[in-house]
């Protein structure tokens, strides 16, 4: 990064709420950080016009006069990256907010600094190379132990090369403590920046093939993503997008979550705060808190650190991807994202396009996505070694007007990412929750995840999943002739697929995020919990063969049992799951029998 | 204030080269800060206020807060009055009114401010904030049991024109604040382009529920001047939080009605030439709304809170109106309004399915109010939502073409919607809710109340025949029959 031999300082000549103007700035480059103002106010560049420039400020602009001065400070908004960083909170310019805190107290003042690495701290260092060497960007230099169960590996930046002249001995350091020198007197330290906007590089993409587990029954089952992949949760409001990005944050097989709290509630962000350091990831056994970094741009703070917090969440993702991790991005919401753009463009005055959004935001959007991928690591290796794996998987929450999927937001990351799981606000209200459409939601993952489930989940996956999807089907052409003529004017094997298809929405595509057994399940529950109600389903249309009719079917009490399966937990959910299939058929040949 | 300022305090200048609708220009762009509050002296000898929005370097474009008419370019001079618009802030606002900017107009002097704050206030740093968890009985059983709110929480009530939205939330004030504890407890009260009736209603409602001496007041009402209202909501919630965490009061903050609210928003987008959103409105009216929504919650280590209830005007009567939409997807939850059930003549007419409260579960539960409780309101809400889906189809097909288990739904409904929802204007506390919930459910074979525990619903369930009266049960039919399993 090249750093302005001395920094450019010119004069303000306009203020308009989060956009300023300023004179006088000759040779500032696009998205250069600024400081504005006497308050020191941190700003971007955004438009450049012969000498004067136009920035976007992450503070609020209120009270300053034309005439202040804005420096330029020669560097692009960028992150730091080195151990620290998990179980932190920053806003979205990295800021740590309870550094923040201490600062400026419970309301968050303006023109506050603050490093987003403690400096102090010491972390146990261990060097995996020696002097000598030759390193480049990407390669392991020792690791430290960040969290209990995350080891931290020090890599070269990206774009870092050289012969390795010096290397520290295993000890204490802190982040700014030297832990090695290339040949030319250039000192690597454990933390390193980058800039935000730019992605960080891998060596090679790899295909989709692993699933990233949700434990969601509806998303697991029906609509699979992949790691790597990235999926788009639409809803309008209360509809849960919150609920399922932070259900997804406490259970999917990652081991690092980045969420960004982009553009939303306050007391959201505190109930997170409060539950995830008291919550155990059910993989390691360690507290939710140290896998996650959280951050967050409440719906108050200025619009512009909107844009800054999706990108900062997003480098912190990559860096830990380049460390072989494997990373879930959560951005809750990235409509918010998209109306700070809108609203800073429309102050730029540029021409806008649909719904008054500018015309680069399709562009934005997908550029976010392609940041996703399971990726083969930057970084030299040995003949034969394994490469390094990594991946990052993104879910946006994406809040359409109105409910209404043809805005431009949703229609646009509708194209870029895999998969919709699309909520309704009609299934909400029936409180059937997560209200994941079946009928609109789709994951393009699916085909390239056939092999892993058809491998690693339980017999007869691939089949169950079809038949529930088609019983589903089935239902939706059958409430239709009952909107026109009554339940009353169907067969019983008509009417006994849309009782099945019921039990399939409530005892398997609803689940209680708030419920200790249910809001967690794996992959045999998943199984178990369909495949006994298809067992039922067959079963019963053994029965209705032999004329038995469906209310005698109906009044089994064993129906109830089959209801109450899902609230079995994981730990021994097979066996209760066989007892009740035995006795549901039981008392289903039974009725065969009298 | 700063040294730039002072010296141009009361310093007259003559400025003005454009006015229009709420706005006027003034040359010299660089003379004033944005956000300031200004003096303008009109010829007649007239004074108004105003506010700078923006600065360039030509000019500054000041909004006139009691309007524009016989504001002229010659003769109309502005002067400094003050850095940003303030509140004067003091326990002595409690008890009293105030007009939509923060004059006194209940006769009396004006406060003495033991501190005065700019009305923009700023955001409550996420990581101070404490998470809201103390359950507030409303004594109204469609939110107490279904939709419960919490100390810290903002829950909007979406109305129609027509539906006695105020009476609910007078319901709420009444009892808001009667808890078991002797926490002080004060109601902030902002009404916006509201109508003389209405005002009357909720001061005299406050009075005669005895709140009367625990309310702050500040009234902007239908005929003052319109861009007050952008005011209005910020005073009402900078003198909130002050209550709340400097003198450890339990706020409750009323405002109606955030419509006029964002129509006199998009009043000035529009003067602004802004390029317009939807419906006209400003395309960040979202951030906008939120600087207001957020502005509820606790902060950890403090005693106090500010609980918000805005209220709104969904025109007519749809949801995803941007301001109901935008509102939703800030605050935690809403309370919707519904006109078919204020018509059958039931009160409060809450239309439970689309109700939410996001922090519902943080106040409910083991220790608060019942370890089943999350249960027993989604078995409800089920059921009535199956019941409601039944109403429907009943309507295309008959009654005749329903099934015994539908009639069974359809009669829980009826008995919901009239025993639940319809509880008038008495307060019921929470165990009465319950009472009638599990007396309810007695409509519906046992078999289907799947979402609630077993165990739970052996010890609550009581059947109902279809006129409503308990069964009289020898043999618990479905307790014995079968084996049991998985147990």
């Amino acid at each position: 990064m090249a750093v302005a031999e001395q920094n450019t300082v010119g004069k303000l000549v306009r203020i308009a709420g989060p956009m300023i103007e300023a004179d006088g700035m000759l040779g500032v480059q696009m998205g250069e950080i600024l400081r504005v103002g006497k308050l020191g106010l941190m700003g971007e560049v955004i438009r450049i016009e012969g000498e004067k420039i136009y920035a976007q400020v992450f503070e609020p602009t209120d009270g300053m006069f034309l005439g202040e001065e804005v420096v330029a400070t020669g560097l692009p908004l960028s992150v730091e990256l080195g151990p620290g960083l998990l179980g932190a909170t920053y806003d979205g310019i990295q800021r740590p907010l309870i550094t923040l805190q201490q600062s400026s107290g419970d309301f968050i003042g303006r023109g506050l600094t603050a490093v987003a690495l403690d400096r102090e701290k010491k972390w146990a260092f261990t060097p995996t190379v020696s002097a000598g060497q030759e390193v480049s960007g990407g390669d392991v230099l020792g690791t430290t132990p960040e969290t209990s169960v995350i080891t931290h590996k020090i890599l070269v930046p990206p774009r870092v090369s050289g012969k390795l002249e010096w290397v520290a001995p295993a000890g204490d350091y802190t982040v700014l403590e030297p832990i090695a020198r290339l040949e030319g007197g250039r000192e690597l330290t454990m933390m390193h920046p980058w800039p935000v906007k730019v992605p960080r590089p891998s060596a090679k993409i790899l295909p989709p093939t692993e699933p990233f587990l949700t434990r969601q029954r509806v998303l697991d089952m029906l609509f699979p993503i992949a790691k790597g992949g990235s999926a788009i949760v639409p809803g309008g409001f209360g509809a849960g997008k919150t609920v399922v990005e932070q259900a997804m944050s406490k259970y999917c097989n990652a081991q690092v979550i980045v969420y960004v709290g982009c553009g939303e509630r306050g007391n959201e962000m505190a109930e997170v705060l409060t539950e995830f350091p008291e919550l155990i990831d059910p993989n390691t056994g360690d507290t939710l808190m140290n896998r996650t970094i959280l951050v967050v741009n409440t719906s108050n703070m200025p619009v512009a650190a909107r844009d800054a917090s999706v990108y900062t969440g997003m480098t912190l993702a990559e860096y830990y991807r380049d460390q072989g991790l494997d990373v879930a991005l959560m951005a809750d919401s990235t409509s918010r994202w998209a109306e700070a753009l809108r609203e800073i463009s429309s102050r730029l005055e540029e021409m806008p396009g649909e719904e008054g959004y500018p015309t680069y935001l399709s562009e934005r959007i997908s550029a976010f996505y392609e940041r996703c991928g399971r990726v083969e690591c930057l970084g030299s290796k040995a003949e034969g070694e394994t490469p390094r794996i990594g991946s990052l998987t993104a879910v946006g929450a994406v809040s359409p007007p109105g409910g209404d999927y043809s805005e431009p937001v949703t229609q646009t990351s509708m194209r870029v990412s895999g998969a919709l799981w699309a909520l309704d606000s009609a299934l909400a209200y029936r409180r059937h929750y997560p209200s994941v459409n079946w009928n609109k939601s789709f994951s393009l993952y699916f085909e390239g995840l056939k092999g892993w489930f058809d491998q690693n989940a339980p017999a007869g996956w691939l089949e169950r999943r079809q038949q529930a999807a088609s019983l589903l089907q089935r239902e939706n052409e059958l409430n239709d002739i009952v909107q026109l003529v009554g339940p009353d004017a169907l067969q019983d094997q008509e009417r006994l697929i849309l009782d099945v298809s019921r039990m399939v929405r409530e005892n398997f595509l609803q689940q209680n995020a708030f419920s200790d057994a249910d809001a967690s399940c794996d992959l045999d529950k998943m199984f178990g919990l369909i495949d006994s109600i298809l067992v039922y389903y067959e079963e019963c249309q053994k029965v209705l063969a032999r004329e038995v009719p469906l209310t005698k079917i109906n009044e089994l009490t064993v129906r109830e049992d089959l209801a109450r399966l899902r609230d079995e937990p994981n730990e021994g959910f097979t066996e209760k799951k066989v007892r009740v299939v035995e006795s549901v058929k039981k008392a289903l040949s039974e009725l065969e029998i009298k | 204030m700063s040294e730039q300022s002072n010296e141009m305090l009361h310093t007259q200048y003559w400025d003005l080269t454009y006015v229009s609708g709420p706005l006027a220009f003034l040359k010299n762009g660089d003379r004033f800060p944005t956000g300031a509050i200004l003096d303008v002296h009109l010829p007649d000898g007239e004074t108004r206020q105003g506010q700078i929005l923006e600065a360039t370097k030509t000019h500054a474009v000041l909004q006139i807060l009691q309007g524009t008419r016989g504001v002229d370019v010659k003769g109309t001079s502005v002067s400094l009055r003050d850095d940003a618009a303030k509140i004067a802030c003091t326990t002595d606002v409690i008890g009293r009114r105030f007009n939509g900017v923060g004059d006194p107009i209940d006769g009396l002097p004006p406060v003495v401010p033991e501190k005065e704050l700019d009305i923009l206030g700023s955001a409550i740093n996420p990581v101070s904030r404490a998470a809201p968890n103390d359950f507030i009985e409303t004594g109204v059983s469609a939110i107490d049991g279904f939709n419960t709110l919490v100390r810290g929480q903002k829950l909007p009530i979406f109305l129609g024109s027509g539906l006695p939205a105020n009476e609910l939330a007078n319901l709420i004030v009444q009892n808001a604040g009667t808890k078991g504890d002797d926490e002080p407890f004060v109601v902030v009260f902002g009404a916006m382009g509201i109508t003389a009736r209405e005002t009357q209603y909720f001061l005299r409602a406050f009075e005669e529920g005895g709140k009367g001496s625990q309310v702050v007041a500040f009234i902007n009402q239908a005929d003052d001047p319109a861009i007050e209202r952008i005011f209005t909501p910020r005073c009402a919630l900078t003198v909130a939080e002050y209550l709340a965490f400097e003198k450890n009061y339990q706020v409750l903050v009323v405002l109606t009605d955030l419509t006029n609210y964002c129509d006199a928003l998009r009043q000035i987008s529009s003067a602004r030439e802004e390029i317009p959103g939807r419906r006209g409105y400003p395309g960040y009216m979202y951030t906008d709304l939120s600087t207001i929504y957020e502005r509820a919650g606790r902060i950890r280590g403090l005693r106090g809170s500010v609980t918000q209830i805005p209220m709104l005007t969904m025109p007519d009567d749809d949801i995803t109106h941007p301001i109901p939409d935008l509102t939703g997807y800030i605050t935690e939850g809403q309370i919707v309004l519904s006109r078919p059930l204020h018509r059958q003549g039931v009160f409060p007419p809450v239309d439970l399915l689309p109700c939410l409260s996001r922090l519902m579960n943080n106040g409910i539960g083991k220790n608060r109010t019942q370890a089943w409780h999350r249960e027993w309101s989604n078995q409800l809400y089920a059921a009535y939502a199956e019941g409601q889906r039944i109403r429907k189809l009943m309507a295309i097909v008959g009654e005749d073409a329903l099934t015994e288990l539908d009639r069974k739904y359809l009669k829980f409904t009826i008995a919901f919607e009239r025993e639940m929802l319809g509880q008038g204007t008495t307060r019921r506390t929470i165990e009465d809710t319950f009472a009638i919930g599990w007396k309810l459910m007695g409509y519906l074979p046992k078999s289907e109340l799947t979402r609630v525990k077993r165990e739970v619903v052996d010890e609550f369930y009581k059947p109902l025949d279809d006129a409503g009266n308990p069964i009289e049960q020898t043999v618990a039919p479905l307790e014995n029959a079968g084996e049991r399993v998985g147990q």
